[in-house]
C-alpha cells in the first residue's frame, strides 16, 4: 500500500509498509497511477501509452526501472505482513497509570470532558491511602517493566498537592524494593502553582502538562473560573516560571482550538513568543451539538490553518527559531518499533485510570462509565476479560484501520474517542482520523524539506 | 536515482522482528490526552 499526495511543489509517496519515504519527480508520480502489482520488470507498454502525451517513451521507462528497483528492494509496495504479529497481542503487564488525584478543578472550562473536573461523578480528592494502594497495584502488576508512569490528573490535581506529595515519596521509597524506576508527570491549569509547588514538581516530575489555550481572548473564552474571570494573566507567569527553572526537563504547554480560534496557529506563534519552545494545541474533542466543536464542516479550514503552521514553522526554523509543536513531530528513523504501533496507546491494557475512590478505567476519559469499570484498588478487584478486550484491539481488528494509510502513525487512534464518538472502540472516529492524516501529511512534509536542505 | 529521493531508511518492518519489549513510555503520558499520536514517540530498547 502507498500513500502518495502533493505538497506545494513537492511529490511525496510514502510506503505504508515500509515506512519509505520518497519524494518523486512528476513522472514517477503519474506512473504511480498505471503500476499493478506484482510489478514486472520492464515497463508495460500500457504504461507508456497512458503517460505519453505527457512525457518520452524514454524517461517513462527510465523512471519505471527506478520505481522498479524500490520494488524490489521492499521500499515500494512492500508487503502487508504485520498479522502475524498482531495475532500475538495479548494482555501485557501494565505500566502506565493515570491517577485523578483530584476530582474537582477550580476552573469550569467550558469543553471539559471531566464535565468541568469531577467526571459527572461528584467532587472528590484522593485519600493518601488509596494513591498507595495504587502505586502497590501498578508494582505488582508491572511484570518485567521497569519503567513505570504515573501521571497526576483531575479535575486539578494542585488542589490535592499534599497527597501527590505524599505518593510520590511512597513510590519512590518501594521501587527500590521492586526494581523499578517511576516516572511522574503531572497535568496542571496553573492557578495554584506556588514556588514550592514548582520546585517540587522540577524536582520529582519527568514532565509537566501546562494547560494554556494561547492568546488571552482565546485562553479566557473557555478557560474561566466559576466567577466567569479569565485564567490567563495568573497562569502565564506561572507557567514561564516553571519552565525557566526547569532546564532542560521535558514539559508540553498544552492548548485545545475549538471552533471558535479556527485560526489557532496564533495561538501557537503567540505560546512561543512567551518563551515556550515545547508546545501542543491540539482539537477539542466534543459532541458536535456544542457549540465550540469541530464538525466536517470547519475541516477544510482546519486543513488551511495546518498549511499555514507547517510555512511558518518553516519559516521560524530558516531564521535559525525553532520550537516543537508535539504533532508534527515524527521521528522516520527511529520512532517506535512495529509492534508499539499495533496498539498505540495502550488503554486498558498497559494503561489504567484510577479515580479518587479507587475504581479501575481503561483510561482517564473511560472514568465514570460503569460498562467500563474494570475494578476497583480498595477491594482488590480487577477485571481480566476487559484488559484482554483491550489487548486484542489493535490496528488488525480495526476494519477501518487495517486498510488505512495513516496505521502505523496513528495505530487506531484513541480507543475512548471511538467508543465515545463511534460507537465502539473498535470504529474510526472520523474528525480524528481527518485531523491525524492531515497532521501527518504536514509533518511528513517537513521531513522531507528538512531532508532536501541538508543535501 | 535521476526521478526519485528516499528520504529516511524505511526500517519498520525490521522494528517488528525485534520490537515489542515494552519499555518505552504509553502514548497518551506524553502531551495529549484526548488524541493518539504514537510516530512521534521514542523507542528505549537501547
Amino acid at each position: 500500500m502507498i500513500h502518495k499526495y502533493k505538497y506545494n511543489d513537492m511529490n511525496i509517496v510514502l510506503d505504508v509498509h515500509s515506512g519509505g519515504v520518497h519524494i518523486v519527480d512528476d513522472i514517477s508520480y503519474d506512473i504511480l497511477d498505471y503500476i499493478k502489482l506484482p510489478m514486472t520488470e520492464s515497463c508495460p507498454e500500457e504504461i507508456v501509452d497512458n503517460l505519453m502525451q505527457k512525457y518520452s517513451s524514454e524517461e517513462i521507462i527510465s523512471c519505471y526501472d527506478e520505481l522498479y528497483s524500490l520494488y524490489k528492494d521492499k521500499i515500494l509496495f512492500s508487503e502487508d505482513d504485520y498479522e502475524k504479529f498482531a495475532k500475538y497481542s495479548v494482555a501485557s503487564p501494565v505500566k502506565a497509570m493515570c491517577l485523578l488525584i483530584s476530582q474537582d478543578c477550580n476552573l469550569r472550562c467550558e469543553y471539559c470532558f471531566a464535565e468541568t473536573g469531577d467526571f459527572g461523578m461528584g467532587r472528590s480528592l484522593m485519600s493518601l491511602e488509596t494513591g498507595r494502594k495504587a502505586i502497590d497495584f501498578l508494582l505488582e502488576n508491572s511484570g518485567n517493566r521497569e519503567n513505570l508512569e504515573l501521571d497526576f490528573f483531575g479535575g486539578e490535581p494542585l488542589m490535592n498537592f499534599d497527597v501527590v506529595k505524599g505518593i510520590v515519596e511512597y513510590a519512590r521509597k518501594k521501587e527500590k524494593d521492586y526494581g523499578k524506576h517511576f516516572r511522574f508527570t503531572v497535568t496542571t491549569n496553573g492557578l495554584l502553582l506556588t514556588d514550592d509547588k514548582i520546585d517540587f514538581i522540577n524536582k520529582e516530575m519527568s514532565n509537566v502538562v501546562l494547560s494554556i489555550d494561547g492568546r488571552k481572548c482565546v485562553n479566557d473564552k473557555m478557560r474561566h473560573r466559576i466567577d466567569g474571570s479569565g485564567c490567563y494573566d495568573t497562569i502565564l507567569e506561572k507557567f514561564q516560571k516553571t519552565v525557566k527553572l526547569r532546564g532542560d526537563k521535558e514539559y508540553y504547554v498544552r492548548g485545545t482550538y475549538t471552533k471558535y480560534n479556527l485560526d489557532f496557529s496564533e495561538d501557537v506563534f503567540h505560546l512561543y513568543e512567551q518563551g515556550f519552545d515545547q508546545i501542543s494545541v491540539e482539537p477539542v474533542v466534543a459532541p458536535e451539538t456544542a457549540p465550540y466543536a469541530l464538525t466536517e464542516n470547519e475541516l477544510p479550514e482546519i486543513f488551511s490553518e495546518y498549511d499555514r503552521l507547517t510555512e511558518r514553522l518553516l519559516k521560524n526554523d530558516k531564521e535559525g527559531k525553532h520550537f516543537n509543536f508535539f504533532h508534527f513531530m515524527l521521528d522516520l528513523d527511529q520512532g517506535p518499533c512495529a509492534i508499539k504501533r499495533l496498539r498505540g496507546c495502550g488503554s486498558g491494557n498497559e494503561y489504567v485510570a484510577i479515580s479518587p475512590n479507587g475504581d479501575i478505567y481503561p483510561c482517564h476519559q473511560f472514568v465514570g462509565i460503569d460498562e467500563w469499570k474494570m475494578g476497583n484498588i480498595n477491594e482488590g478487584t480487577f477485571n481480566n476479560e476487559i484488559k484482554d478486550y483491550f489487548a486484542s484491539a489493535h490496528i488488525y481488528t480495526k476494519n477501518e484501520c487495517k486498510n488505512c494509510w495513516a496505521k502505523f502513525y496513528c495505530s487506531g487512534g484513541c480507543n475512548a474517542n471511538n467508543y465515545i464518538y463511534a460507537g465502539d472502540v473498535h470504529n474510526a472516529y472520523k474528525m480524528s482520523c481527518e485531523i491525524e492524516k492531515k497532521r501527518l501529511e504536514c509533518a511528513i512534509y517537513i521531513k522531507a524539506v528538512k531532508a532536501c536542505e541538508n543535501q | 536515482m535521476k526521478h526519485i529521493k528516499t528520504i529516511n531508511a524505511a526500517n519498520l518492518k525490521k522494528t517488528a522482528e525485534k520490537g515489542g519489549c515494552g519499555k518505552c513510555q504509553a502514548s497518551c503520558q506524553s502531551a495529549c490526552k484526548t488524541s493518539c499520536t504514537v510516530a512521534n514517540q521514542k523507542c528505549e530498547n537501547k
